[in-house]
């Protein structure tokens, strides 16, 4: 039902790339409030038990879009599984941090704030805002939170889009419903109150006990 | 010798629950904590695993990790992989620099292929209850609400049998655990420089605030950082906690938050 719903959801609300840009706005905007270099927002992928760089403005753009590493270890590693933010000035100092970072791209920040992305019970993923030019206050930590609440909810629809399609591209019943759908939104005006009612005998038949 | 009446107090049994009386006119600082050191006091750090060769920790007492098997089955066993993040070595830094002779103890439940939503924390949580522990430091909470109940219990437990167990206050609009119980003391930031400054917060659920901005602490590969956060916050608490229970061993959970509360900077404890 949950997979119906999904894909009902995502045939109603949009395309992945929709969510996609909706997250890249997240941290666009994260990055202008900070007056920072670079914001970046990680999702993590359960099967893989990997945080992904699903969204990344400013520097690093290019190299780090779809980087992974392990989660459960490093300072976002940390963040997502103790559902705690976290402020560091000086995480070029961190050894582990420095190597993973250069390894994927030569920009290595000074200054991190990372908070985890929590939906429900669940943590989705983390955002990071990396070397802001103002000194940090707790002030920041609450706007930072409540950036992090928008774009848990952003990364949230991006999920469900993506197991919508996963369910509606597969061979099982969910796919024939889609399939269905197209078919019926390219209909002929004259022939649709023919296919409804039959959908609708369809719908009589499977609610049947 | 006759066990101690558990559910009333007949007439008789008054005598055997007699308590110490001197208590000071004042509860003090210098009364509470002046000149502990936390000799004897035994800290666990609940976290990614702790540094002991840092010199800002200065060595550990004993280092556990929690991790699961094939099945799925959480275990604990000796850790050799140390700190896997340089946050639990921050917090052991933190303790030690204020209870420089607190015996520091490290649980990690943090590693690969963790990300918060088994019950890593929970086992961790219960093994450092079951050790006797005297103080714990959780600078960390879940969201899970199924987790809810067990660590409820588990923190009553602790509250029971004299485990102190200090978490960190979520500062983001969710609801997480276990900090939220009134077994536990919760920690949120202040921005003051002093790490003894203490604010006793009159609207909890989050009691005590304690220095989380700006804070030096070790990290990983000997370095050390500027950090800010509640979960650095709450280290300062749990030394604060093992100096007093250095001092006066004698102390329930609930006398010694009541003895934090009278020397909180706000309630006028400073001397």
């Amino acid at each position: 039902m949950s997979e119906l719903n999904a894909a009902v959801a995502a045939a109603a609300l949009g395309s992945e790339e929709r969510f996609r840009e909706l997250l890249r706005s997240v941290v666009e905007v994260a990055r202008a409030i900070f007056a920072a270099k670079a914001s970046s927002i990680l999702l993590l992928d359960e099967e893989a038990h990997e945080l992904v760089f699903e969204a990344v403005v400013g520097e690093g753009e290019e190299s780090l879009l779809g980087q992974r590493f392990p989660a459960g270890t490093g300072v976002a590693g940390w963040v997502l599984a103790t559902r705690t933010p976290l402020v560091i000035e000086d995480v070029a100092r961190d050894p582990r941090f420095a190597k993973d970072v250069a390894e994927g791209t030569g920009y290595v920040p000074q200054g991190l704030m990372a908070v985890p992305l929590l939906h429900d019970e669940r943590a989705l993923g983390v955002l990071e805002v990396l070397d802001r030019q103002s000194h940090f206050t707790l002030q920041e930590m609450e706007l930072l939170g409540l950036f992090a609440s928008q774009a848990a909810i952003a990364l949230d629809l991006l999920q469900r889009a993506r197991e919508a399609e996963a369910a509606l591209a597969g061979d099982g019943d969910l796919a024939v419903v889609a399939r269905v759908a197209t078919v019926l939104g390219e209909l002929d005006e004259d022939r649709r109150p023919d296919s409804q009612q039959l959908l609708e005998a369809l719908e009589k038949v499977l609610r049947r006990k | 010798m006759t066990e101690l009446p558990a559910w009333s107090l007949p007439a008789d049994a008054v005598g055997r629950i007699a308590l110490a009386t001197d208590w000071p006119a004042e509860v003090t600082r210098e009364w509470a904590w002046g000149d502990s050191t936390g000799k004897g006091v035994r800290v666990c750090i609940i976290d990614s695993g702790v540094d002991g060769s840092h010199r800002l920790v200065g060595g550990i007492e004993s280092a556990v990790a929690v991790s699961k098997d094939e099945d799925g089955a959480a275990f604990v066993a000796e850790d050799l992989d140390g700190d896997v993040c340089g946050h639990g070595t921050a917090c052991a830094g933190i303790v030690r620099s204020l209870a420089p002779e607190a015996e520091i103890h490290s649980v990690r439940v943090l590693g690969p292929g963790f990300t918060g939503g088994g019950n890593i924390l929970l086992f961790g949580l219960r093994y450092a209850i079951e050790q006797g522990f005297d103080v714990v430091n959780l600078s960390l909470s879940t969201t899970k609400k199924d987790y809810a109940s067990v660590l409820h219990e588990l923190a009553d437990s602790a509250y029971f049998q004299r485990t102190v167990l200090v978490a960190s206050a979520h500062n983001m609009p969710v609801e997480s655990y276990p900090w939220r119980f009134s077994s536990v003391i919760s920690v949120g930031s202040h921005e003051e420089a002093d790490p003894t400054v203490l604010y006793y917060n009159p609207s909890p659920p989050v009691e005590f605030f304690a220095k989380g901005v700006d804070v030096e602490v070790a990290w990983l590969g000997g370095e050390t950082l500027s950090a800010s956060g509640n979960s650095f916050a709450t280290p300062h608490v749990t030394a604060l906690c093992a100096l007093i229970r250095s001092k006066h061993p004698e102390l329930t959970p609930f006398q010694l938050k009541s003895v934090l509360h009278l020397t909180s900077s706000n309630v006028g404890g400073t001397r």
